[in-house]
């Protein structure tokens, strides 16, 4: 078995706000019935967590549920058990129209955290990041610059990104050319 | 800037977040079709000054398929709708009809 490493391994960058690449992280792309009760209890039994309405990201300790598209959702749950719990998903779901994939080493985590964490992303997304039109638990499928990325409002001023693992270096790129410290323009501000 | 509203995600996409997917409900010929046939659903397009119909993609979002009513000239936006439709919803036609009287969904057919 080799030594599973995420793609940043961790990289750092302090400016106005801190970009953290958040290390490995379980991903689970489900698609299928959203509103059919065995997609439902299977999400629930795997994370303890109800199907996201439209646009909303879900966490619960260390699970999280995505709402990605009309048939797709995203699961976060610890790196070690994505194969467990994508295994119990899939057989939970048989018979049923829908795919369980474990996409964990196919995508990099980010973190943007810090007061203007907000104007990081606002910079590179065609996105009203503002608090009230991106309460805390709102997700985007959006671009970033000049990727495809998702990201939500984990908290007041701390956001959870994601996007394809082959990207992850350009995506800490711009965002801590983003978050380069003298760069504020305090739109958001109050 | 075009701003569209996916019908799936409900999310205002201005234009970076989308790719544009041509003339919307186009007969798409297949086996058994004649010669002619194929050329015109491979070739022929309508190009109107006005109010079109277009397929749309919200690439950098849901990545789902959807219908778009514009027009061309004035990029007046009467509406989007879902791609799982062979026509436009009557929502879409009133709000085409309400500033372009003469309209209808079988002339603008007729186009290409
Ligand atoms: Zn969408």
């Amino acid at each position: 078995m080799s030594n599973a490493v995420s793609a940043l391994q961790g990289a750092r960058f302090e400016g106005f706000a801190t970009i953290t690449e958040s290390g490995l992280r379980g991903m689970i792309t489900l698609r299928g019935d959203l509103a059919s009760s065995a997609v439902k209890s299977a999400v629930k039994a795997a994370t303890g967590l109800a199907v996201p309405t439209q646009r909303q990201f879900a966490t619960a300790d260390e699970h999280g549920v995505g709402w990605m598209s009309p048939d797709e959702l995203l699961l976060m749950v610890p790196y070690e058990k994505a194969p467990e719990i994508t295994a119990r998903l899939a057989a939970a779901l048989e018979g049923e129209h829908a795919l369980v994939v474990n996409v964990s080493d196919a995508r990099a985590v980010f973190s943007i955290e810090g007061q203007s964490a907000r104007e990081v992303l606002a910079k590179l997304s065609p996105v009203d990041v503002s608090q009230e039109s991106f309460p805390e638990g709102t997700l985007r499928r959006t671009r970033l610059a000049q990727t495809a990325v998702a990201f939500w409002a984990k908290g007041k001023n701390a956001f959870e990104l994601i996007c394809f693992r082959s990207e992850a270096g350009y995506v800490f790129d711009v965002l801590s050319m983003s978050a380069r410290k003298g760069s504020e323009v305090n739109f958001y501000s109050t | 800037m075009l701003i569209l509203e996916c019908p799936y995600c409900g999310v205002e996409a201005e234009e970076t977040e989308l790719h544009a997917g041509g003339q919307a409900h186009i007969k798409r010929e297949t086996v058994g079709s004649d010669d002619d046939a194929f050329e015109h659903y491979l070739f022929s397009r309508a190009n109107p000054r006005g109010v079109h119909l277009e397929r749309w993609r919200h690439a950098n979002g849901c990545g789902k398929w959807f219908h778009a009513a514009r027009s061309t000239t004035t990029l007046e936006v009467f509406g989007t709708y879902s791609a799982q439709t062979f026509e436009p919803p009557k929502a879409i036609v009133d709000a085409i009809t309400a500033k372009h009287p003469n309209w209808s969904f079988d002339q603008w057919k007729d186009l290409s």
